[in-house]
Order: structure tokens, then sequence, then C-alpha cells
């Protein structure tokens, strides 16, 4: 398939971060934006690490003699068919939705970075090879590909969470970050300092880790916060559909599944918040995507 | 142009069996065991030997190179095995579903176009204005709103406002073409909205720059109408990333389809998949996978035919 894109191909100058003590002034200077998202992922760390103190119920809590009860001054959010207070289910979901989302982005980009300056530091057959798979795992939409892991895999619960989920969540995000992880090496790649480290006679696992690695920093942070949004949106898709998060722990897509027709009219409540909390959290994680990527990498703009 | 796209028809055959052993492998590779899944999921006691004689009855006590091979050769005649838990064939179980699936596809692609085109235009034309940053801010929403729960806002809204619920039954279009628009036409709009997103923000983007070349200038200072250059000059060759991001999409749309569907109770594809992976029933998933890898290859030979039409400078040898 012919592509009219060519994908990112920046300076080296301009994949460095930029390491001024102010930067993250120069950052908020230029991004207003991108602030904007980053209060709001804190807003949502804040939750996560503090849900204990900040829920105001335990958000596994059944409570019979509140079933669905609207938003009062007792339940701000309301309760939902078992009397569980939705706030507190909305704040400790964020704890659900952060552990999966930050492990599934980071495990998926750190594979997809190496596989990516691999493919385009040795070239030639690895590349064609690693390049063949990553276009055949690119071909599955991303739900698709979770869901056949999930399906596999089963579930394997490991300390509340659910270590086969994150493995579905991550697995999509590998080849996405090696196409980008190929594309910028092969711009160092070509490079004197790569001649030099040759010559030196050091050994291939050194170059790409201590030469190659650290000159995709850039790109590698703005997809570690784009996946990060793709990978909340993916993890509540999956709870919604019963296939992620099992019950009782608090998830928002999980929230959302158990609400049948009956609730729409009733409960309006009980879909509306746990929506909200998904769309604002993916909102936030892009918008501070795209600020970093038009900070860091103005070329990179897709 | 006819034998170009024959060649590139044939060229689809290898891409098609190289998803075809990725996804026997996947499935087949990874660690863990479908039937335990299967048979021990919720913590059920089962016996070794029920298991043993599930794996014998399911054909997966063979070594894995003859489990490939029976698979290899039934794909030619469309031959995907039978579904673990009707027994039905694989492909007489899609079929069933696809139609309904694949409507509201290309209407949501429709309605994709048809919000896209103008909005990235005035966006564009208009251009740090009040009307741009609405449009943006809408956009930039619609990469954020879940489909599902779009869909279920949709919903609640309809039985507010009407107390109007969608229907469930799916009626082909040319038996009662209102009865089947009244059905998928909410799906078609709930997952539509990230693909216009999408389409909308490259529509402005690849329009801004296009409105930066040699040609527009000149245009311009021939003095054309401002209207005419849009039309002839601009807007034509502003398409070409519009068509490829639709293209790539396509794939998203479907993923956007499998959560929606469930919310819409809507029979087809998108269900059929969810259903097939909680049952563990993987002959079907492997079929399914195969034809959503399909559609997508397919969907991306179009968009290279396109560009040809669109761009004469891309020829088509």
């Amino acid at each position: 398939m012919a592509t009219v894109a060519s994908g990112p191909q920046s300076s080296p100058q301009a994949e460095t971060l930029p390491k001024r003590p102010n930067a993250l002034w120069a950052f908020a200077r230029s991004q207003p934006l991108g602030v904007f998202g980053l209060v709001m992922i804190l807003i949502y760390v804040g939750c996560a690490f503090g849900a204990h103190w900040i829920a105001p119920y335990d958000p596994e809590e059944i409570d019979f003699a509140a079933m669905i009860a609207a938003p009062s001054h007792e339940h701000l959010f309301g309760t939902d068919q078992y009397g569980r207070d939705v706030l507190s289910r909305i704040i400790y979901g964020s704890r659900t939705a952060l552990a999966v989302g930050i492990i599934s982005s980071i495990v998926g980009c750190v594979l997809g970075a190496l596989l990516g300056a691999a493919s385009g530091y040795f070239g030639g057959r690895i590349d064609t090879f690693i390049q063949r798979i990553v276009d055949i795992m690119l071909s599955f939409p991303i739900i698709v590909l979770a869901m056949v892991v999930v399906a596999v895999l089963g579930k394997l619960t490991v300390g509340g969470i659910d270590l086969n989920l994150i493995a579905a969540i991550t697995l999509p995000i590998v080849p996405r970050m090696a196409r980008v992880a190929r594309a910028s090496t092969l711009s160092i790649v070509a490079l004197p300092f790569i001649d030099a480290a040759k010559a030196a006679g050091f050994g291939h696992t050194r170059i790409i880790l201590r030469h190659i690695v650290p000159n995709i920093v850039a790109p590698f942070l703005i997809m570690v916060s784009a996946s990060m949004a793709q990978a909340i949106l993916l993890e509540a898709s999956l709870s919604f559909l019963g296939l992620g998060v099992t019950e009782p722990t608090p998830a928002w897509g999980l929230m959302l599944s158990g609400t049948s027709a009956d609730f729409y009219q009733t409960a309006p409540w009980m879909i509306l918040f746990p929506g909200l909390a998904i769309t604002l959290a993916v909102f936030a994680f892009n918008l501070f995507g795209d600020s970093l990527r038009d900070w860091l990498d103005p070329k990179m703009k897709s | 142009m006819i034998w170009y796209v024959l060649r590139r028809l044939f060229l689809t055959i290898p891409t098609l069996i190289g998803v075809a052993v990725a996804v026997f492998f996947l499935i087949r590779v990874m660690p863990g065991d479908v039937v335990v899944v299967k048979l021990r999921a919720d913590g059920a006691a089962v016996s070794d030997e029920a298991i043993e004689a599930e794996r014998k009855r399911l054909g997966l006590d063979k070594p894995l190179y003859q489990q490939f091979f029976e698979y290899m050769a039934g794909l030619p005649t469309l031959d995907l095995g039978k579904s673990l838990w009707t027994g039905e064939p694989v492909t007489k179980e899609i079929a069933i579903r696809m139609p309904v699936s694949i409507q509201i596809a290309i209407m949501a692609g429709l309605i994709a176009i048809a919000i896209a085109i103008p909005l990235g235009t005035i966006s564009a034309v208009y251009r740090d204005t009040w009307v741009d940053h609405v449009v943006r801010v809408v956009a930039v929403s619609g990469l954020a709103i879940p489909s599902f729960w779009l869909g279920m806002l949709m919903i609640m809204a309809l039985l507010t406002l009407f107390n109007w619920l969608p229907k469930i039954g799916y009626v082909p279009f040319w038996q009662d073409p209102m009865a089947n628009l009244a059905v998928t036409i909410w799906p078609a709009a709930s997952v539509g909205y990230r693909y216009a997103a999408v389409a909308t923000r490259m529509m402005r983007s690849s329009l801004l720059e296009v409105m930066r070349e040699d040609y527009i200038r000149t245009a311009r200072a021939k003095g054309v109408w401002q209207a005419l250059i849009m039309r002839r000059h601009a807007l034509r060759n502003a398409m070409l990333p519009v068509v490829t991001v639709i293209g790539l999409e396509f794939a998203f749309l479907i993923g956007g389809l499998v959560v929606t569907e469930q919310v819409f109770n809507i029979n087809g594809i998108g269900k059929l998949f969810v259903d097939a992976t909680t049952r563990g029933d993987f002959n079907l998933i492997q079929g399914l996978v195969l034809l959503i890898a399909a559609i997508f290859i397919f969907v991306n030979l179009i968009v290279d035919l396109l560009y040809g039409w669109l761009d004469p400078r891309i020829r088509l040898t």
C-alpha cells in the first residue's frame, strides 16, 4: 500500500530534550492547553493515590437501603443498583485506569522502541522481517488484537491486577511504537557518531542501548503519552464488554457495563458520570500528548 | 488500469496468507490453553481426563504442524472449520451477521466524510477564528469520547426526549428502508463521530498545507475567484491525506463497532466476536480476525486506487 506520509524524520537536535532549568516554564508558556491537560492528569493521579482519603465511601460497600439513589448531599453522584456510591467508585476507578494505562503503555513502548531500534539499526533482512510482523499486527484493530489475547490467555490476577489484561492492552502498542522508533533510528544511524562507535569496536547491544536509545527519547515520551489515552480507552472498552476488569473491582468501563436499558431513564447518573470520567481522562492525555509533540518535535505533526 | 487492479488483487494473496499464518500462531503459540480457559472458567473443577477428551474432540491433540496444514488447506475453499459452540461452519455464522455490520460501517464512513470535508474546509478557511476553535474542540472531543458511551447517551436522549427506544430487529434495506435505517443510523452515528473527528483534523491540516503552495498563490494573483480556487485547485489536492486516513481508520471503525453493537444490541460481527471471545470459541475468533484483516487490506487497496483518480501524477502501473 502506498503511503503519503513519510513518517517522522527529524534531526537529532530536535530530538534531544531541551535541557534548560526552566524547561517546565517554557513548556507552560508555549503550550497552555498542554498545561491544562497536565493539571487534569495530576488530578486523576491525585485521586488514584489519595482514593483512600478522598472517597466518601468504600467503593465495594453494598447498601441495599440506598439502591439507585439520585445524586444528593450524601451521594454526590448517586448510587448504583447495589447501593454503591458512584463517586467513590469513580475515584477508586482512576486507580484501575491509571495502573493499567501506565504499566501497559510504558512496557509496550519500551518493547516497541527496542524492536524498532533494532530494526532500523541492523537493516537488511532483520529489518524486513520485523517490519512484516509489524505490518501484519497493524492490520488488526487495537481492540481485536486485545480480545484475541484475552480469549487465549484467560485471567491471571496477581495482587488485584489482571496481568493478562495488561498484556492484552500492551500488545497493540508495541507495533505502533516500533514504527516510530524505526523511523527515528534510521535518521540517527546515518550520523557519524554511530560510525565512530562502530569503529571503536563497540558491540551492537551497546550501540543500540547507549547511542541510539537516548536519541529517540522524544518520540518515546510522545508515544507513551499518546498510548496512555489509548490504553485507558481500551481498558474501559474491554471492561464494558465483560472481558476486562471483573466485579467488584471499581473500573469505569465496568460501571457502564452493568447498566441495562431500564437505567437509562431511571438512573442516568449511573451512565453519565463514569463515561465522563473516561472521556476527560482520555481528553487530558491526548491534550498533553499533542502539546508534548508540538513542543519536543514539531516535525512529527501528523 | 484493469491490469493494475488485477495485479494488486493478486498481490493481496501473499499478505492474506501472512495474516492467516500470524492469526494461527497468535492463537496457538501464546502461553495458555483455550480448552482449560473454556472448561475451568470461574474455577470450575474439571478432571484432566475431561480436558484431554475435549482437546481430542476439537482436534487440538494433533501435532501443531498437522493442525496448521489442515487449517491452511481449508482456506482456499473458505473452509474455516466449525464453531466450537454451535457446531455450525464458521463461514455460515459470519455470513448471517455480515450485512448489518458492513452496512453500519459504510454508513458511518459516509457520515464521517459528509461531516469532515465541509467542517475541515471551513476550519481551514477561517483559521484561528472562533469557527475554527469550535470545530477543533468538537474534533478533539471526538477522539476522547468512547463510541459505546456516545451510543448510550443517544439512547438516553431519545428516551428522554421522545420516549422512544431504537428498535432491535434488523430488516434488510431493500425490504423496508425506513425500518432498516431506524435501526442502523444510531450505531453508525456513534462510531462515525470518532471517524469524522479524525478526518476533520486531517482535512484541516492538509488544506492549510495546500493553500501555502505556489500554484494557489499564482491562481490568486491571476485574480481567480476564491471559491473557484478552493474547488478546482485546493480541495482536490488536499483530499489525498484525508483519503489515506479514512482508509487507515476503517479498521478502527470496525473496532468501535465491536463495542457499540453491544450497546444497541445489534447482532452483527462485532457481537459475534464478543460472544466468541467470552466462550473461547477460537475457530470463530480465527475466522473473524482473518475477515477483519481482509477487510482492512481490501479497503487500503481501494484507497490506493483512489489516489490515482485524485492525483493523476500518481500513475497506477
